[in-house]
């Protein structure tokens, strides 16, 4: 990896549409994430964080239209074949995304799909091949990575099919690695533990990390900087500790006030959003 | 459900099946008013004539008895006799089932060959012009019989550039040795025929099971590891797309017996299906009966090995535990 | 441009059937009679010329739509009035509120009996009618609706779980009304729709098969005209005039083209993700 001047991944300008009616949906959006840095990204449904994954890895439907630049390592994306993208992916960048039941191939053993990502980029024998899929198995906490790897996905339960997405996305060591709501779907109990080996995996792979989440509380755990996201644009963007104690925008106040619940004195009443950001009847947004 | 007993349950409705269909062939031929034996030996046939064919053959005894005989037969393996001509349905059948079996399987591979690509082109290609002439050219597959299609290929390829001849057959394997030549050109004009109508409605099937493939989760994931949408589609989607592949082809299988029998007639192939047609002709009820339950047994056999192989095709039918179950 | 095949498809359709009706009352000349040289080139007189017995093709494809209609309508009536109201009750035997495992057991055994038909296609149960009773335009009606039954069976039982799942169906049955009251007020006006697209997509098999038939002789006997019988007699002079045999079968692919189309076309007006009609 040839060490530049530039970060890792640098956007600029990112500007998503769809359909023949161009409604776009990201409004030239930029911001960086630097090597080994991990960034989250908050926002409410609608507010256009999965869209922005989905570009990045170059993953959007047919009938997207995507304008200005995506930089990894330097390297232009927007505008790259199928071909070429497709040599990055599972490669220097991967994707882990949000409900790990249906996201395996039903008719293939855990540990072939596994193997098919380490194989398509590396060129591995048969049999070390299964040796790194079992160690990497093991890796994401699978107990007895032997007996998950002959296994179909039916056979394993939400947790377990998601620590076989990570590592299906972490066995060859990407430089970036970009998450959407990868625990929103698990158990609570299962959460916290899927969140530690993320961030345990991350620092040994020495990768960096784009952690998309409604889930503020959630992101400031595995995160150092946060973006917020407010219909299709960035509106806050900085540390963990800035945000939650200088939040610049008024959506980003109320979200921080919204996300400390236990900090509010008995008596008051709570806050909601509304209180910092509100949208009119006309849709026009600002403070109150 | 353990796997044995999924098995046998299937076992159980092919049997059950099978003695419906016969009894619905039997009740059809025999039942319909009507002197059985009048009726074969036609409104001109003396009436002591109608009387020894009757005794002959135990027309007299109720139809239960006959139905009871019948079925009774085919636990040896007899399909019965012809009353016209006292040959066994078997013998007549035996020497034609061979073309019958080629023209079929040929013409479900060459279908197969065709619709799969086609179906994959009008799934990737769905918004664009690639899969909208993909998807029409099905369209005109899907309106064409399959006899006109037959026609049309002899008027362009036998009448026209006399390429191929225009009927007939010539066995394989003859008494002076292999016609590979001679048995081959007379099959490619008939297997054609049948292969675009099959072809075009495989093709639905593909483009539709594939559409779905492109927007389940696991093809994204399969994407997002480094896959190009060709090769995802290919390694996973056509295993999981198989299933819906499957089970049309085997609903298909009835009316590609059909095709064929109307396609042997158009190109005078001596197979069951002009076995068939002559004896409905000559009113030899035996013949039609045998031979009309020979085909529908082999099509309730081939459903009864499609819906076998599922459990060998997914996974998820093999533990017995459905779909969508997790155990911890 | 998106509701393209369906105009397209309803006026093929209306082509077809105006032929049909239209030659009740009018067609260029009788399409018994010979009115012109045998084989004769298309000209002003015959725009499509003459057969091998030197009538007047135009005239006697205009009447073969007669059959080919007929056939079609009477065969999918027959298929809708013995489908349907099997796959109502077994649809809502297998509902919610059915009488649980009993219930469940009617449906099933209803759907299974029912699936043995599907190894008959129509063809072959013409044959054996034909084998029994002689081939007429009944026996081809008979064979071609019974074959279709299971088809309809299935797409309304199919459509009656999906609308027996549905809150109203609930609320009818809580307030009084019968089983077959709510089957009839309720149930059917909803599932009519997915019944008619299947109506449209039956029909065009239909005729598929009834061109077969004719072209075997297991259908209308002559001297009424068929298309698919005109196919037969063209493809006996196909090597001095292959033209005699185009045009019937082109009658025949634009009548099941119209039908397909228009089949496609309501199903996408009703719910593009509609997949179970088959």
């Amino acid at each position: 990896m040839t060490p530049s001047a530039e970060p890792l991944l640098v956007v600029r300008d990112l500007r998503v549409a769809f359909g023949r009616a161009r409604n776009e949906v990201l409004h030239g959006l930029s911001f960086t994430v630097g090597a080994r840095e991990r960034v989250g990204v908050i926002g409410e449904s609608g507010s256009g964080k999965s869209v922005t994954a989905l570009a990045v890895m170059g993953l959007l439907a047919e009938n997207a239209t995507v304008a200005g630049s995506v930089r990894l390592h330097g390297r232009e994306l927007v505008g790259l074949g199928d071909r070429e993208l497709s040599a990055l992916r599972g490669d220097q960048l991967s994707m882990v995304f949000q409900e790990p039941m249906t996201a395996l191939d039903p008719t293939m053993t855990v540990g072939r799909q596994v193997a098919e990502v380490l194989r398509l980029h590396q060129d591995t024998p048969h049999g070390t091949a299964r040796e790194r899929v079992v160690a990497m198995l093991g890796e994401v906490g699978l107990a007895d990575p032997e007996r998950v790897a002959d296994a179909y996905p039916h056979a394993l339960s939400g947790g377990q099919r998601q620590r076989c997405v990570l590592a299906m996305a972490l066995i060859n060591r990407p430089d970036l690695v970009i998450c959407d709501e990868p625990t929103t779907a698990l158990d609570v109990t299962v959460q916290a533990r899927v969140l530690r080996l993320l961030d345990a995996e991350l620092d040994a792979a020495e990768a960096a990390c784009l952690f998309i989440s409604h889930d503020l509380a959630v992101v400031s755990q595995v995160c150092s900087r946060i973006l917020v996201m407010l219909d299709g644009e960035i509106v806050e963007d900085g540390s963990v500790g800035d945000v939650f104690t200088r939040p610049r925008h008024s959506y980003t106040q109320g979200l921080v006030a919204t996300a400390r619940l236990d900090q509010v004195p008995p008596g008051t009443r709570l806050p909601t959003v509304e209180d910092f950001y509100a949208r009119d009847a006309g849709g026009r947004r600002g403070a109150p | 459900m353990s796997l044995t007993s999924a098995v046998l349950r299937r076992l159980l409705l092919f049997a059950a099946s099978l003695v419906g269909a016969s009894a619905l062939i039997f009740v059809a031929v025999n039942a319909l008013p009507g002197d059985v034996a009048q009726v074969m030996l036609g409104t001109g046939a003396s009436p002591e004539a109608v009387a020894a064919l009757r005794e002959r053959y135990g027309l007299d005894r109720p139809a239960i008895v006959r139905y009871a005989a019948w079925i009774g037969g085919l636990a040896t393996g007899d399909l019965g006799t012809s009353y016209l001509t006292g040959e066994s349905v078997v013998s007549q059948v035996a020497p034609r089932l061979g073309v019958t079996l080629w023209l079929v399987s040929f013409a479900i591979v060459v279908a197969l060959v065709v619709a799969i690509p086609q179906g994959m082109v009008a799934a990737m290609f769905r918004r664009r012009w690639q899969g909208a002439v993909a998807s029409a050219a099905s369209q005109l597959g899907l309106a064409v019989p399959a006899f006109y299609a037959g026609i049309l290929l002899v008027v362009v390829f036998a009448v026209k550039l006399r390429w191929l001849p225009a009927n007939g057959y010539r066995p394989l394997i003859g008494d002076d040795g292999w016609h590979v030549r001679e048995w081959a050109e007379r099959l490619v004009l008939p297997v054609a025929s049948l292969a675009v109508v099959q072809a075009s409605v495989l093709t639905r099937y593909v483009r539709s099971a594939f559409v779905e493939v492109l927007s389940e989760d696991w093809f994204r994931t399969a994407r997002s590891v480094g896959w190009t949408r060709w090769r995802a589609l290919w390694r996973h989607g056509v295993r999981n797309a198989a299933i819906s592949v499957v089970t049309v082809l085997g609903l298909q299988l009835a009316t590609m017996l059909v095709g064929a029998i109307v396609v042997e007639q158009v190109f005078s192939l001596p197979g069951l299906g002009t076995l068939l047609l002559t004896a409905v002709g000559n009113r030899d009820l035996q013949l039609v009966q045998g031979v009309v339950l020979l085909l529908v047994g082999a099509v309730l056999v081939i459903n009864l090995l499609v819906d076998l192989s599922y459990l060998a095709i997914d996974p998820r039918l093999r533990d017995g535990g459905g779909r969508g179950g997790g155990s911890r | 441009m998106k509701r393209a095949p369906l105009y397209l498809g309803a006026v093929l359709v209306g082509l077809v059937v105006l032929a049909a009706l239209g030659s009740l009352v009018w067609t260029p000349y009788d399409p018994a009679a010979i009115v012109g040289p045998k084989l004769a080139a298309p000209s002003f007189a015959h725009p499509v010329g003459t057969d091998h017995l030197g009538r007047d093709v135009i005239s006697r494809l205009l009447v073969g739509a007669r059959a080919t209609v007929a056939v079609g309508v009477v065969a999918v009536a027959l298929a809708a009035g013995g489908g349907v109201p099997l796959g109502l009750i077994a649809g809502m035997s297998d509902g919610r509120y059915a009488q649980g495992r009993r219930g469940a057991w009617l449906s099933e055994a209803l759907m299974r009996a029912v699936d043995v038909l599907y190894a008959f296609p129509a063809l072959l149960l013409a044959i054996l009618l034909a084998a029994a009773v002689g081939a007429s335009t009944a026996t081809a009606m008979v064979a071609i609706g019974v074959a279709t039954i299971p088809a309809f069976a299935r797409i309304a039982r199919a459509a009656t779980l999906t609308v027996m799942t549905q809150d109203f169906v609930l609320a009818a049955r809580a307030s009084g009304t019968s089983v077959g009251a709510t089957a009839v007020r309720h149930v059917l006006p909803n599932i009519a729709p997915v019944l008619g697209v299947q109506a449209s997509v039956s029909f065009g098999i239909a005729i598929l098969a009834e061109a077969g038939l004719s072209y075997l002789g297991l259908a209308t006997p002559p001297p009424t005209p068929t298309w698919g019988r005109m196919l037969r007699e063209g493809q006996n002079v196909l090597f001095g005039a292959p033209e005699q045999a185009l045009w019937p079968g082109l009658a025949i692919a634009v009548a099941v083209l119209g039908l397909n189309l228009l089949g496609d076309g309501l199903r996408d007006l009703l719910d593009p993700r509609l997949r179970e009609v088959s």
